[in-house]
């Protein structure tokens, strides 16, 4: 009688003591988000790898695109949401519980192209803006013959390959273009879906995947993918040339030197005491920064219950620390310390 | 007592007898519940409209029949025009139901004509049913990575000496109207020739062999006998393939090109109403999205409009050579 109440107040006070100590002391908390598709592949390993680590805990995200990730959110139907373009002033406006955004991870936009026997291809500032302006139409140009010394060029037409579908990647890409080059700012300007010249050497594939496969498949094309998707196909990608003028490949060095030149506006949200955390890198300074590389945040709300603010808190701290470890192999650029700190800082407005 | 002679009947164990009250019930019930889902389709179908069209109803304001001829797609400018989409649509549909009718027709012939054992025409028709059961995304990508390298030295041959021809004028850069026409041709294959095959199998075998007694040859009884005969069930099929083709989206998304501009050239890029809205809506903003919706009105008049010229075509082909009123 005796032990066997002293069994069941030890195996009491264990529970007790497991469920206080554990770190998964809420009852089931789900968190639901949906968003941008160029994050897609790195969130989903976060998201999975959070979720069972933490009992109780479950996070989902839904790759449906940018604006369709703001517009869920707008609506209330989801708890957070991913963007690559952030949001727009006139957009928070609209969100009525307040929104955080935090910029979790970078990527590069890499120019693949298929051309046979060349391995390493360079193109100057003045060019491949022009190239998708339609001004540039034939390879051996003697504007990318110059740069490329004894690179054998074929006299073929050049295929250019944009996306089909409106994107993120589009209008960092476009972003990046009209900062360059004042003609292609003109011409077709920035946009998620721009208006590409009418040419039959303009054609457009849906997504990442779409662009790449066509790129491989046609002779001559070059074409805007996120770098993630390059390094998986081992795709050729060209060699850019930043604004110190240097010739820089995409990779994780040459990304978190674009990264580092990234200044957050000063200054809070419209309507809120969240600071400003919306940096665009159009054009990088520094001599070992690849050219194109962008943010790309999460939204939370301000406001909510308190048990999800608590894990979407959780959530963000992960993502900060052992998620950076993984965005490398993924072919994501990891966020400097510095830009980790201030996000951490942000965070705390969830509440 | 025995004022119905049918209830003494039941009575004695005979097989036949007079319906029971449950197989009255069971009768109104089948017939109700066929009804309601006859029913439940027209108001589904009702239902679609109205939703569509009623999102659709401001950009139909804004843009009016001015959408059906403009050329350009710009979200930013808020400019929006479908006609080349449409061009595309119905270009790309004729070519795949000629290519396809065609293939479809001469399969159906083929497996229904005694060309070869009746067995082996059981596993043919199966092989080419199976080409339905392919994801549109996989015919996608297997024409990206077979048929666009397959066409390309013949699409460049064709280029260069018979360029003069608007059909062949501009080079073919990779996806292009030709690719994603033949794609569309295999995948609209399977239901041509499926349909086509029955239309072949209804017809009364005595009408072979009246043709034959007559003294016609094989083909001459096939060309001016059996296909007449089932022409209106291969009308029948050619309507439901060229729907098919009108409707298509993924494969074509993937091949088309998406181009926003008319040529004549087969080997030019282009888009279709279909592959415009599979690829504009995820991102779409509220104004693109009445826009689309728009468009999307658009292709169901087009669907219909072919259903309903299908249709008459049908009924007049069965009075020419059916010889029923």
């Amino acid at each position: 009688m005796r032990i066997s109440s002293l069994l069941s107040t030890a195996v009491l006070s264990g529970c007790l003591s497991a469920v206080a100590f554990s770190p998964a002391a809420f009852a089931d908390v789900k968190l639901i988000g949906s968003g941008a598709s160029f994050p897609q592949p790195i969130y989903a390993k976060w998201f999975k790898d959070f979720s069972a680590a933490n009992k109780g805990v479950r996070v989902d995200y839904q790759s449906k695109g940018s604006g369709a990730g703001i517009q869920d959110f707008i609506n209330q139907v989801v708890d957070f949401a991913g963007s690559d373009a952030a949001m727009s002033d006139e957009e928070i406006g609209q969100v009525k519980s307040g929104a955080v955004l935090l910029p979790m991870t970078a990527g590069e936009i890499v120019l693949t192209y298929n051309l046979k026997g060349v391995e390493e291809l360079k193109l100057p500032r003045a060019v491949y803006p022009a190239i998708f302006t339609g001004e540039i139409t034939r390879w051996n140009d003697p504007k990318i013959a110059e740069a490329n010394p004894g690179v054998d060029l074929p006299d073929e037409d050049i295929t250019v390959v944009v996306r089909s579908d409106s994107s993120g990647t589009t209008y960092v890409f476009t972003g990046h273009l009209a900062a360059v080059d004042d003609g292609f700012k003109d011409s077709v300007g920035q946009g998620k879906s721009p208006q590409w010249p009418k040419s039959d050497k303009f054609v457009k594939a849906p997504k990442n995947d779409g662009v790449t496969a066509t790129v491989k498949q046609t002779p001559g094309a070059i074409g805007y993918v996120e770098y993630g998707f390059a390094k998986l196909t081992k795709a050729p990608v060209a060699m850019l040339e930043n604004q110190s003028g240097a010739f820089v490949a995409p990779g994780p060095e040459s990304g978190a030197a674009a990264l580092a030149s990234a200044e957050f506006p000063s200054g809070n949200l419209p309507g809120s005491d969240v600071p400003d955390l919306r940096a665009w890198i159009y054009d990088p300074e520094g001599e070992k920064a690849y050219p194109i590389a962008t943010f790309t945040w999460l939204i939370f709300p301000e406001t909510q219950d308190a048990e999800k603010a608590q894990v979407a808190r959780d959530l963000v701290e992960y993502c900060l620390t052992k998620g950076q470890q993984s965005a490398d192999a993924m072919g994501y650029i990891p966020l400097p310390a510095n830009v980790v700190e201030t996000v951490r800082e942000v965070s705390q407005k969830i509440q | 007592m025995a004022s119905n002679p049918f209830k003494n009947a039941a009575s004695a164990s005979t097989v036949s007898g007079p319906p029971s009250g449950g197989d009255y019930l069971a009768d109104s019930v089948f017939r109700t519940v066929a009804l309601t889902c006859a029913a439940l389709i027209v108001v589904l179908i009702l239902y679609i409209l109205w939703e569509i069209g009623g999102l659709a109803v401001p950009a139909m304001a804004q843009h009016g029949l001015g959408f059906v001829s403009g050329t350009s797609w710009n979200v930013s400018q808020e400019e929006f025009g479908v006609l080349p989409e449409i061009w595309g649509t119905l270009y790309s549909s004729l070519l795949a139901l000629v290519l396809g009718g065609v293939f479809g027709v001469a399969i159906a012939i083929f497996l229904t004509q005694d060309f070869i054992h009746a067995r082996l025409a059981a596993v043919f028709r199966t092989i080419v049913e199976l080409l339905a059961a392919i994801p549109s995304v996989v015919y996608g990508l297997w024409g990206i990575y077979v048929v666009i390298p397959l066409l390309r030295p013949g699409a460049e041959w064709l280029h260069q000496h018979l360029g003069f021809i608007p059909l062949f004028g501009t080079e073919l850069s990779g996806p292009g109207l030709a690719p994603a026409a033949l794609v569309l041709a295999i995948m609209i294959l399977p239901t041509v020739a499926a349909i086509s095959v029955d239309a072949f199998r209804r017809i009364p075998y005595k009408v072979k062999e009246a043709a034959y007694g007559m003294g016609t040859t094989r083909w001459e009884a096939i060309l001016k006998v059996m296909l007449p005969t089932a022409s209106s069930g291969i009308l029948a099929a050619l309507v439901l393939g060229f729907g098919r083709a009108l409707g298509e989206t993924m494969a074509l998304a993937m091949l088309i090109g998406n181009s926003n501009q008319i040529n004549l050239s087969l080997f030019a890029p282009a888009n279709t109403l279909a592959s415009l809205l599979a690829s504009s809506f995820p991102e779409a903003g509220q104004v693109e999205v009445q826009a689309l919706m728009y468009a999307a009105v658009v292709l169901l008049v087009i669907t219909l409009i072919v259903n309903i010229a299908g249709l008459a075509i049908q009924q007049y082909t069965v009075r020419k050579f059916e010889g029923k009123t």
